[in-house]
């Protein structure tokens, strides 16, 4: 066993895991934020995505005891007093999501995304959301929702 | 799937996790970004005793100039090569190829080191790094050595890193005036390449002068296309350049997968190194 100390989504928790527990097993197992889903095995669908430390990771692909002393943001600390962000709100909108399982990822991914080019062209949105996978969509609506986001200059 | 269990250290400087290495012979792995390290485990393709996490020491970061060599730290991650000034002006090959990597989320966590010492020949920067004549330095238990790239990719997989090694950085001779282009062709987003071609080219009256190319994936180890190099000296006009690239895939020995046979593999090769010289030649 490791002791960590991790920051989730403004609150911090103490524990000891096992070094092999991976941080989104952590997340949903351990603290109960099931908000962030596993699609894959293979590092591939980006459905784990969360922020670590202020970047887009995939925490399939993290160690929990990698993220010892570090701040983890999730799909569900972005609300504030059950007021969503206007990303969060582009994508109801937009109607960008059917099923909703790549919803957490995609929304993590796109912060990130407009982090780096804050008015993206429609061309760096799909590169920026190069690692989720969606099954449902056929991503138009998420791009859009996303090109929506950005035009509203929400910072997400 | 949930990785087999494993003992985990965090050492906090070189020499600490150089011991760490040293004390557990075989079975210890160096975790740096994990991007390809933990999914094999998930998979169970890999079950080392030890884990050996170098994601906290800060030596083994960032980028600087050593006269007309760039020092690139072996735990710089994907994300932070791209961005760097020193790279984007003096190694714009590496900035251009490690944009092709992966995701943006993967490219947050891994590491040039873990993309090299993996030794993955479809990974994109062995290649970039064999084309920009870069060298590795390795710290053991007996100190410091330096490998060059060509010296350094020995099998599939197989890097000439002992298992108590630990690369720590990759030296690039700055590459001023030469143009430079990466062509990775895959079929579908986030892939690995099925063939890529790196080309460094060096012009001098309007005729190539020197040209270095890295193939990607057309082999067990990432490749340079001598004969094409060669058969490319004083090319002038795309013609010349689509002549001269019709010997890259000679001495190549290109595997059969489910993605493609080694004839179409060579052929690859074949084109996407006239269309990657064109562009580094500014002649596209
Ligand atoms: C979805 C996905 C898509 C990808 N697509 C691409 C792609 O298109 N092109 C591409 O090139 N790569 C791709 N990758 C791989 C990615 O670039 C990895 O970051 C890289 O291969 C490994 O770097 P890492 O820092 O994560 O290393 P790790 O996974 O931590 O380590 C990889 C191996 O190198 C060893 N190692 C790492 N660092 C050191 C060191 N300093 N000294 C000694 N040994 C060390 C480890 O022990 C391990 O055996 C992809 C990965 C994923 C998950
Ligand atoms: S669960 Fe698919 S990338 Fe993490
Ligand atoms: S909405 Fe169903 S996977 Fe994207």
């Amino acid at each position: 066993m490791t002791h960590i100390s991790v920051k989730v989504d403004g609150t911090t928790y103490e524990d000891d895991v096992e070094p092999r527990l991976l941080l989104v097993h952590y997340l949903r197992d351990r603290l109960g934020l099931t908000g962030t889903p596993v699609g894959c095995d293979t590092s591939n669908c980006g459905a784990c995505t969360v922020e670590l430390d202020g970047a887009a990771v995939k925490s399939c692909t993290v160690l929990a005891v990698q993220a010892d002393g570090s701040e983890v943001t999730t799909v569900q600390g972005l609300a504030h007093d059950g007021e969503w962000t206007g990303l969060q709100r582009a994508f109801h909108e937009q109607h960008a999501l059917q099923c909703g399982f790549c919803t957490p990822g995609m929304i993590m991914a796109a912060r990130d995304l407009l982090r780096e080019h804050p008015h993206p062209t429609p061309d760096e949105v799909r590169q920026g959301l190069e690692g989720n996978l969606c099954r449902c969509t056929g991503y138009q609506n998420i791009v859009l929702a996303v090109l929506a986001a950005s035009e509203q200059e929400v910072t997400a | 799937m949930i990785p087999p269990a494993f003992d985990y250290a965090r050492p906090s400087s070189v020499d600490e996790a150089v011991r760490t290495l040293a004390g557990a012979g075989d079975e210890a792995k160096v975790l740096a970004g994990g991007q390809s390290l933990l999914p094999l485990m998930r998979l169970r393709l890999a079950y080392p005793e030890l884990v050996v996490d170098v994601g906290r020491i800060p030596e083994l970061r960032g980028v600087r100039e050593d006269g007309d060599t760039l020092v690139i730290g072996a735990m710089t991650t994907h994300h932070d090569v791209i961005a760097d000034p020193l790279v984007r002006r003096h190694a714009g090959l590496l900035a251009a190829a490690t944009a092709t990597v992966a995701d943006p989320a993967v490219r947050h966590r891994g590491t040039l080191g873990g993309s090299l010492a993996h030794a993955d020949p479809a990974a994109d920067l062995p290649a970039v790094v064999l084309a920009l004549d870069g060298e590795l330095v390795a710290q053991g238990p007996g100190g410091r050595r330096t490998i060059p790239a060509r010296g350094f990719f020995v099998d599939f997989l197989q890097s000439a890193l002992a298992p108590d090694e630990l690369l720590v950085e990759v030296r690039i001779p700055k590459a001023d005036g030469w143009g430079f282009h990466y062509e990775k062709f895959h079929r579908v987003a986030q892939a690995y390449a099925i063939v890529g071609v790196a080309a460094l080219v060096r012009r001098d009256n309007g005729q190539i002068a020197e040209t270095r190319i890295g193939l990607t994936n057309m082999g067990a180890t990432p490749l340079r296309a001598s004969a094409a190099e060669h058969a490319l000296s004083g090319a002038g006009d795309p013609d010349a350049v689509a002549r001269a690239a019709d010997s890259a895939a000679e001495g190549t020995r290109p595997a059969r997968d489910t993605a493609a046979s080694p004839e179409y593999r060579a052929h690859l090769a074949r084109v996407l190194t006239k269309r990657a010289v064109l562009a580094a030649a500014g002649m596209g």
